[in-house]
């Protein structure tokens, strides 16, 4: 708790496109601590990608602050960009996004490369690192000889192969069916809990939202509501927030910093009113 | 480490696309096979006329009337053999004068017949221009003073006429008129494509009765030094000059002459390689044009690289060296492949072919410099992608 990993405040971001620009994010502030395990919820369309992209150093706000372990994002050249993500991101995609000709233990090992470890260290590293996701077995398939679960095993090991601040997950159970997505889901849990990396979900699933101990739900490019549980799933203002998807949420910027200050309370309790749909059912997509 | 990763996955891609690869290097193979025979060629001609044009005997001048420029109209010889008299007490030796009056002409012999040159000559030929003969004798001063029908045959033209019998003795009919084999020349060989054995040497005075001439073609010095050579040159200019006010005349060392050729086959060479060199570019063209779509088809790759810390640099190295290795090795192959179909021909053609180093070394350069070249836009485009959108690429 004593130095944010990662810091957004008031950020904004607009994609331009043949002249019409599209705001994705409106002005977003937010502050992921060391070792927190947030959920991020929302609608299809709503912001999630765009917030995890800002939040690992994938892509740079069009507004705002965003401070990354401690290095402002727009004070860094792209490389130096290249290197924080390196040393303090790791990113699990839905689409697993492995090498297709390239070794589990290889495509684990890839993050080392770039951080100019020397070739038997970083096969010795990703290989205890596939042991740790329980695919110390499958050290030499290559991602089509393994199962989708499987896959996701490998980008997870590849995400903390480099032991980073953030663990960013966007929809990492997605592709996969309810009982695999499940394991996946314990294994990050369990990741997250053993090595005191924040780990960042985008998720559509509200019990895996409930089980976080911080729940963040966007909407419209704007952070409806940001709530704390003391322990996953107890009672106390967790309890309600099972059934019923923040309808009392203190709209606030993360760490209770003040300039950012998001969505009205008003507006946040009018959005996240009713279900969120799984799907982009309601959402602007 | 980075650039190690780099060379694997380069290899790794091309290895990948095997005929994709090949069918991309196919351009730069040709380009720099080509430019390897053409050069060898070039080289290896250029040697054996100048050996031959050196082999003709040392401190040689030639003097013919006209200018001796390339694109120059020969000249009607307004010389006759009182002018070669006059040579010979400029010279001040006539053992060193030689002259030549030429014609194509059917040489025949039973019901075997040979187009080709007969020369008009001196006796003095062989040592003027160091010519050694395989059989026989040559022509002497009783044979040219008697304009007797005696003939030297060329080593190719007695293999003609003669392909069994022993040609000395026998009788050739040169246009038409009957000459005596006295002689036959060791053979040359091929110069310019150009068969140096096939002609015909006779009295340069029977030759004039042949075809009803007093001409002479040109006039052969042998200089006693190099250092006076070309004021001896100066002096017999300037007394044919003399004796035939209307006519202009040369006077060239063989220094000269391979001055000259070398430098029109020098051209030659350049302007072959020039045209190869096209089609090594065309080469480079179709690597810049594979590479760009190895770049499409690697988008996501590229997204999730630069997610896990790839630096633009490290694409962009990655590619680069896709490409220097598609142009190098197909360089290397090109190399393989004019080496030996320059070998081949050195051998089995009479076209002569030299390999020089210089030229593998260019053309290995320029192919890799094809590659840095075309594969420096795809590169950059590789490693400019932005990873959001390259993540999100089909
Ligand atoms: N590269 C882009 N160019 C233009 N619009 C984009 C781009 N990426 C996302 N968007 C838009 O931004 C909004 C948010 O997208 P995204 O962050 O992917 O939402 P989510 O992940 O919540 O479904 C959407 O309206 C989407 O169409
Ligand atoms: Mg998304």
């Amino acid at each position: 708790m004593t130095v944010a990993a990662v810091e957004a405040v008031d950020v904004s971001r607009t994609y331009e496109l043949d002249g019409v620009s599209v705001s994705a994010l409106r002005g977003v502030s937010l502050t992921i601590d060391q070792g927190e395990y947030v959920a991020v919820i929302g609608p299809s369309g709503s912001g999630k990608s765009t917030l995890m992209h800002l939040l690992g150093g994938l892509d740079r706000p069009t507004g705002g602050r965003l401070v990354i372990g401690g290095r402002d994002v727009a004070s860094l050249t792209a490389p130096e960009l290249a290197t924080l993500r390196n040393e303090t991101i790791g990113f699990v995609f839905q689409a697993f996004h492995l090498l297709a000709r390239t070794s589990a233990v290889d495509n684990v090992a890839l993050p080392l490369v770039y951080r100019g470890v020397g070739a038997r260290q970083r096969r010795e590293r990703a290989a205890a690192m596939l042991g740790r996701v329980g695919l110390g077995h499958r050290l030499h398939h290559r991602p089509n000889q393994l199962s989708g679960g499987e896959q996701q095993r490998v980008a997870i090991a590849r995400a903390l192969v480099t032991e980073p601040a953030v663990l960013l997950a966007d929809e990492p159970t997605g592709n996969l069916d309810s009982a695999t997505g499940e394991a996946v889901l314990e294994l990050l849990e369990r990741l997250n809990a053993e090595s005191g990396v924040a780990l960042v979900m985008v998720t559509h699933d509200q019990e895996v939202a409930a089980r976080a101990h911080r729940r963040i739900a966007v909407r419209d490019g704007l952070i409806r509501s940001d709530t704390r549980h003391d322990r996953p799933g107890s009672a106390g203002s967790g309890a309600p927030a099972t059934l019923d998807p923040a309808p009392s949420a203190e709209p606030r910027s993360a760490s209770g910093s003040g300039p950012g200050h998001p969505p009205g309370g008003s507006g946040g309790a009018a959005g996240a009113t009713g279900r969120l749909p799984r799907t982009g059912a309601g959402g602007a997509g | 480490m980075r650039v190690a990763e780099a060379w694997r996955v380069a290899l790794d891609a091309l290895r990948a696309n095997r005929m994709r690869s090949l069918l991309t290097m196919l351009g730069v193979i040709i380009g720099v096979a080509s430019v390897v025979i053409l050069v060898a060629i070039g080289t290896g001609t250029k040697q054996q006329v100048e050996q031959q044009v050196e082999g003709l005997g040392s401190n040689l001048l030639l003097v013919v009337p006209g200018k001796i420029e390339v694109g120059t109209a020969p000249v009607v010889s307004p010389l006759d053999l009182k002018d070669v008299d006059a040579v010979s007490r400029v010279v001040g030796d006539p053992g060193r004068v030689a002259v030549t009056v030429a014609s194509g002409a059917t040489a025949r012999a039973g019901n075997r017949s040979d187009f080709t040159t007969v020369q008009g000559v001196l006796e003095t030929t062989p040592s003027v221009f160091t010519r050694s003969l395989s059989r026989g004798r040559y022509l002497t001063g009783a044979d040219v003073d008697t304009s007797r029908r005696v003939a030297v045959l060329g080593a190719s033209v007695a293999r003609t006429l003669f392909p069994e019998r022993d040609p000395l003795g026998q009788q050739v009919t040169l246009a038409g008129v009957r000459f005596r084999v006295i002689g036959v020349f060791a053979p040359l060989g091929q110069s310019l494509g150009v068969d140096r054995d096939d002609e015909v040497h006779v009295p340069v005075t029977a030759a004039q009765r042949l075809w009803g001439t007093q001409r002479i073609d040109g006039i052969a010095v042998k200089a006693p030094d190099r250092e006076r050579i070309d004021q001896l040159g100066e002096r017999i200019v300037a007394e044919l000059s003399r004796r035939h006010p209307d006519t202009e005349f040369s006077a060239v060392t063989q220094q000269q002459i391979l001055g000259v050729l070398g430098d029109i086959l020098g051209v030659l060479t350049g302007v072959l390689a020039a045209i190869a060199g096209i089609s090594l570019l065309v080469g480079g063209v179709g690597v810049s044009n594979i590479m760009l779509v190895s770049v499409r088809e690697r988008t996501r790759e590229i997204g999730l690289r630069k997610a896990v810390g790839a630096r633009p640099r490290d694409i962009g190295v990655q590619f680069l060296l896709e490409a220097v290795l598609l142009t190098s090795i197909g360089g290397l192959t090109g190399m393989a492949l004019g080496v030996g179909t320059a070998l081949l021909v050195d051998a089995f053609s009479p076209i002569p072919a030299a390999i020089t180093w210089w030229s593998l070394a260019l053309a290995f350069g320029v192919s890799a410099a094809v590659g840095i070249v075309f594969g420096v836009v795809p590169a950059q485009r590789a490693g400019r992608l932005d990873p959001v959108v390259a993540l999100r690429a089909e």
